[in-house]
């Protein structure tokens, strides 16, 4: 992959932050976007824009025809046989909820097991602790291991003959951790047949290669703007006879098939799920997204983060104070009886982050960690990190990550994060570091 | 934007003032930062409407600890009423920095968690 070509397509990574070159390592959060998006959505508005599968005029033709050859394509990008099967919402949340509602609602009952890991993002989490509130569900949390990995004893210990769904991140928005989704997918038919298998996949869609179509799961979620693609769309994978058992999400207009004064009957897959006017400029974004990514080549593209997220490793773990989360890293944050504990545990006197010192391995398996790097420096408060390597132009994620069942769990309140993509280089890097070679002067530490 | 980062704010996070837990406390109060979920509990001793104790505790970052600490000297001996009656700028004059538009919800987490006494007391 030539680095400085892609840099060029990116009209944002030209920009200054600060008086400094942008260095935009916040990637897991979202992703910048080539002009090639850029271009595909003003294009749309400019020359084909007409609301879809409504109208006989020109305009209206094209509009619809954009729209659904991006499904197409979608569907092709991640070995998607039938192209019904994949639904536009707004974002990876949206397409959950849809879930929880159209399926979960009717299908998870009271004393039924909802299991899930603690390490999900609050969209994965929330929804289902949500449920199990209101009907009576009960959620079993599966714990990470001291590298960040999927406890399998206890995952596989979780699944019974009550399992209804099974839910887990496919890449790890904070620790980078890669699950083996289809073993696991493998695990839980084999132990409980009957449950449905839901991947959240927001993490892994944008950086390595994904075929759906292989995993043997029931449900895949991931969203567009994390992968070049725009804002306000995301995609629900479920299978097509799932989907036909289940009944809209929401109604109105799109979504039906006949609307008399008493009843109406809905629509076909996909459109059944697709009420109201879609994103059309935003499909459309994500589909030229998905060009641009195949074109680069997914295997490339994750090469390419191997590479980056092994230099950084290597680099932060010999910074004296820099605790690294995650597969293999240097130093392991553990605090497992924290789960459960009170409000007050927090508060305690001792607010110095606790963290247990590991080896000094810097390394991890290719296989095993995606470019998500999380860090914190010594007792620093990662807002206070963040906040100086902003200063410098280096933008990165600090806080919580919308997952702190995980955090507790951890045993820590905040982490600092970087994220890399397609763009970043070796040189951005060694200006992280430098940055918070800058917060610990600055801190005197 | 690091300014805010001075030698006497980095000591206020080093040393915090009236940090720690209040045993007999006439009343405590929690306040979450939804930003990053960081809390701050304030202890009170009230005394003729005054504050005549105040002490915290939390788990923090530089700005936030160091309004907590800077604020709970400042209000010790003063009026409920005057609670009321502080705001956000006033919380800015004390750290004496400008505070980066993303980081005023760390600073202003003190100061809400002390309002919400000027209310529950009112």
């Amino acid at each position: 992959m030539n680095i400085a070509k892609i840099r060029r397509d990116f009209p944002i990574l030209s920009r200054k932050v600060n008086g400094h070159p942008l260095v935009y390592l916040d990637n897991a959060a979202t992703s910048q976007k080539p002009r090639q998006v850029i271009e595909a959505i003003t294009n749309y508005y400019r020359s084909h824009n007409a609301n879809v599968h409504r109208g006989i005029h020109t305009l209206s033709v094209e509009a619809t025809e954009a729209y659904e050859t991006a499904r197409a394509k979608i569907a092709k990008f991640l070995g998607v046989g039938d192209v019904s099967e994949i639904i536009f919402v707004r974002n990876a949340t949206e397409a959950i909820n849809l879930v929880a509602y159209a399926w979960g609602r009717l299908n998870i009952n009271k004393e039924d097991e909802i299991v899930l890991t603690v390490a999900e993002h609050h969209s994965n989490f929330v929804v289902w602790q949500q449920l199990a509130a209101e009907n009576g569900a009960v959620l079993k949390i599966i714990p990470v291991d001291e590298n960040g990995e999927l406890d399998l004893v206890a995952f596989k210990k979780a699944l019974t003959k009550k399992t209804k769904l099974v839910t887990f991140f496919h890449v790890s928005n904070v620790l980078g951790t890669i699950n083996q989704v289809d073993s696991l997918s493998t695990i839980v038919r084999r132990q409980s047949p009957r449950a449905k298998i839901l991947i959240d996949g927001a993490q892994a869609v944008p950086h390595m290669p994904v075929d759906i179509g292989s995993i043997g799961c029931d449900f895949y979620v991931f969203t567009g703007h994390k992968m070049l693609g725009p804002t306000g769309v995301g995609v629900l994978w479920a299978r097509r006879e799932l989907l036909e058992k289940m009944p809209p999400f929401l109604f109105g207009g799109e979504m039906i098939s006949k609307v008399t004064l008493d009843e109406s009957s809905w629509n076909d897959l996909p459109w059944k799920f697709e009420a109201g006017t879609p994103d059309v400029a935003g499909v459309v974004g994500l589909g030229a997204a998905v060009d641009y990514l195949q074109a680069l080549g997914m295997d490339n593209i994750r090469k390419h983060e191997i590479e980056l997220t092994k230099y950084a490793i290597e680099r932060l773990s010999k910074i004296p104070d820099v605790i690294i989360y995650g597969p293999r890293s240097n130093v392991i944050a553990r605090n497992p009886d924290s789960i459960g504990t009170t409000k007050q545990s927090k508060n305690s006197e001792n607010r110095s982050l606790r963290f247990a010192r590991d080896d000094k391995r810097g390394g991890f398996d290719d296989d095993k960690r995606a470019g998500v790097v999380s860090f914190n420096v010594s007792n620093i408060h990662a807002h206070d990190v963040a906040s100086i390597l902003d200063s410098e132009g280096v933008a990165i994620r600090s806080g919580h990550h919308c997952a702190q069942p995980l955090m507790e769990f951890l045993g820590i309140a905040s982490a600092a994060r970087a994220s890399f993509y397609i763009y970043n280089t070796k040189e951005e890097i060694d200006r992280l570091v430098e940055g918070i070679l800058k917060v610990k002067k600055t801190f005197k530490i | 934007m690091t300014d805010i980062y001075r030698e006497e704010i980095l000591e206020h996070w080093q040393n915090p003032l009236n940090f720690g837990e209040m045993p007999d406390a006439d009343l405590v109060i929690d306040q979450i930062n939804p930003l990053c979920g960081d809390e701050v509990r304030f202890y009170f001793k009230i005394k003729n409407n005054k504050v005549a104790g105040v002490s915290f505790v939390g788990n923090g970052c530089a700005i936030s600890i160091a309004s907590a600490s800077i604020l709970s000297e400042f209000i010790k001996g003063r009026p409920i009423s005057f609670l009321a009656k502080l705001t956000g700028k006033d919380v800015l004059g004390l750290l004496g920095g400008p505070v980066a538009p993303a980081r005023l919800k760390c600073a202003f987490l003190p100061l809400e968690a002390i309002k919400k006494l000027a209310t529950s007391k009112n």
